[in-house]
């Protein structure tokens, strides 16, 4: 009788949590009319679009921009993107603007059920109304795609989106970011940008493990999608922190001479997302990232050539494999002159994927290599997966030693991973190309 | 998969799977021999080209990420006229020449970023090619040589623009 009882108590408390989270469409206001939108308005829709850096999570291939179908897998289950070209029945072309605000600010689709906050309206509530019309006019002016991404493959409970209304309780907070009067215009249109279309700490902060970020952790730094993000804050893993100028350069650019380039996800963001950015827009959220370190590191840094001349006496005396095959495979690109390190031969010494706490930018760049698309559009560094899984080890813990830094913990077992992973995408490649 | 890009200064586009190494392109669809062949594995240097005038392991080096750039074999080199191909008969510097055409390539790129190189920068650049003759003496000579030439050839520009001009 209690089992029957606690049953029936349940499924009250479920259908009463799935009522009270739903959300009614609103209004059928439909004015939507791709004539209507003043061509101007659209254009600035692209531009935030790019700063936004939509199409990285919602364009598989370039024949089908927006129409959705990116894999997302998480601890829950594999999450995949949604159509969001103006298909009527695919994509949101039957969304009224109404319906579009209300799913970048409160995660609530147009059918009234809860986005997942991989999509990042966790940020989009903090972007103005002037915005998101501008967004809305961009995104409903695109072609319809008639494609249906792949369902969601999520476990149960976490399929269930009802729940999300809960996530929400706990860990969303509706009210849009406030502009802080005591900083400058330029570090507030930085934070704005940031903070709202950019969603930087989607990715630069770890999350808990309910997939939300951990607010006391801000930019610390966090591993998404098989890339490393590195913190931003103080803990920064560059031996040459960050100033405006270097991030200016390396959003611009995709390249800073004493920090690396912009790869995997960030060269997306870099090359294809803030490529179109004004000026302006790209040297505020430099003034507001710097910000993010503190203010005190900025007046005892190390001089690069102090660092690189300690790497290279560290080198002179190691004789090891890994050093055997540093000299072999990377000194002929990456050697630098202690005191001009130049930015087209990447200084591994100075570079994040070297000093970061985590091995998978190394690991992956080395294996993979970087295309045109990718770093910076003039250099291109071939991949060396035919070095063995040993060899690759040797070689990241001789660069560690290199720089004076202590070995990674997960290595050899991270080299092994990325390696399956490489392998799967070539052979997804090959399948892609046979078709 | 149609690529195009550069070679020697023509524009050409091939039709090959993405992943197809630049080195078989090269040799075997465009017909340029003069780049070689030795490990497979970017280990040894012998099959140096440029890509956007910088030196790069064609057989690792998929043609896909050589879209729309600029590469040069040892036979554009040899168009444009370079002093170390002087330097390198004048040294005697060959035995076997298998490896010389990576040699000079590599050599003509490092000279862009070192143009007055040290000995230390010579080894550290070019220890990624290797010669199974041990020509590396004369090999450090003609790339000396060569440098010389070029400092009296060109004034003293400065280093930025020198970075700037490859692509």
């Amino acid at each position: 009788m209690a089992k029957r009882l606690s049953l029936a108590v349940c499924i009250f408390l479920f259908a009463g949590i799935a009522l009270a989270s739903w959300r009614p469409p609103p209004s059928a206001n439909d004015e939507r009319d791709q004539g209507k939108f003043d061509p101007a308005l659209v254009k600035t829709g692209e531009v935030l679009a790019g700063i936004g850096n939509c199409s990285t999570c919602h364009t598989v291939s370039a024949d089908k921009p927006y129409a959705g179908g990116v894999d997302f897998p998480t601890p829950f289950g594999t999450l995949y993107s949604t159509n969001i070209t103006p298909h009527p029945q695919q994509g949101i072309g039957s969304w009224s603007r109404e319906d579009f605000f209300r799913a970048m600010r409160e995660g609530v689709s147009a059918d009234g059920s809860h986005l997942y906050p991989a999509f990042p309206y966790t940020h989009y509530k903090n972007v103005t109304d002037e915005d998101l019309d501008a967004l809305y006019a961009y995104f409903m002016t695109r072609e319809p795609v008639d494609h249906t991404p792949p369902e969601n493959a999520l476990r149960f409970p976490f399929n269930q989106r009802f729940l999300q209304w809960g996530w929400k309780l706990m860990y969303f907070d509706p009210e849009p970011w406030q502009p802080d009067p005591a900083q400058s215009d330029q570090w507030n249109r930085g934070a704005y940008l940031a903070k709202g279309l950019g969603h930087c700490s989607a990715c630069h902060t770890p999350r808990n493990a309910m997939g939300a970020e951990e607010k006391d952790r801000a930019y610390a730094g966090a591993l998404v999608d098989n890339w490393y993000a590195p913190a931003l804050d103080a803990s920064q893993p560059v031996p040459v922190h960050w100033d405006e100028e270097a991030l200016y350069q390396y959003l611009r650019s995709g390249l800073s001479a004493n920090h690396g380039v912009a790869v995997g996800s960030m060269g997306e963001v870099v090359h294809r997302g803030l490529n179109r950015a004004a000026d302006d827009d790209i040297r505020a959220l430099a003034t507001y990232l710097v910000s993010l370190s503190g203010e005190e590191n900025s007046t005892e840094q190390v001089q690069p050539a102090e660092i690189i001349t300690a790497a290279q006496q560290r080198a002179d005396t190691d004789h090891s494999a890994g050093e055997m095959l540093y000299v072999g495979a990377c000194a002929a690109c990456h050697y630098n002159a202690a005191d001009k390190p130049m930015a087209a031969r990447a200084e591994l010494s100075l570079n994040s994927a070297v000093t970061a706490e985590d091995p998978t930018n190394l690991i992956r760049v080395v294996l993979e290599g970087i295309g045109t698309d990718s770093g910076t559009p003039v250099l291109v560094m071939p991949g060396y997966a035919a070095l063995s899984d040993s060899d690759l080890v040797a070689l990241a813990q001789f660069l560690r030693r290199r720089s004076g830094l202590p070995e990674w913990k997960n290595l050899r077992q991270r080299v092994e991973e990325l390696r399956e992973l490489h392998r799967q995408s070539q052979v997804t490649e090959a399948q892609q190309a046979g078709e | 998969m149609a690529i195009k890009f550069k070679i020697n200064r023509e524009p050409v586009t091939v039709d090959v799977p993405a992943d197809t190494p630049l080195l078989w392109v090269i040799r075997d669809d465009i017909g340029f021999t003069g780049t070689k062949f030795g490990c497979g594995i970017g280990l040894c240097g012998a099959c140096t080209v440029h890509v956007n005038g910088r030196a790069t392991r064609a057989c690792i080096t998929p043609v896909s990420s050589v879209e729309n750039t600029v590469v040069t074999t040892i036979e554009g080199l040899a168009e444009n006229g370079h002093p170390l191909l002087e330097t390198w008969v004048e040294a005697q510097t060959p035995q076997c020449g298998y490896c010389q055409p990576g040699q000079i390539m590599q050599a003509a790129a490092m000279l862009r970023d070192f143009p007055d190189p040290t000995d230390e920068q010579i080894d550290q650049v070019m220890s990624g090619n290797l010669c199974r003759c041990m020509a590396y003496i004369r090999i450090r000579e003609a790339i000396r040589m060569a440098a010389g030439r070029l400092r009296a050839a060109a004034p003293q520009g400065n280093d930025e623009d020198r970075e700037a001009s490859h692509a």
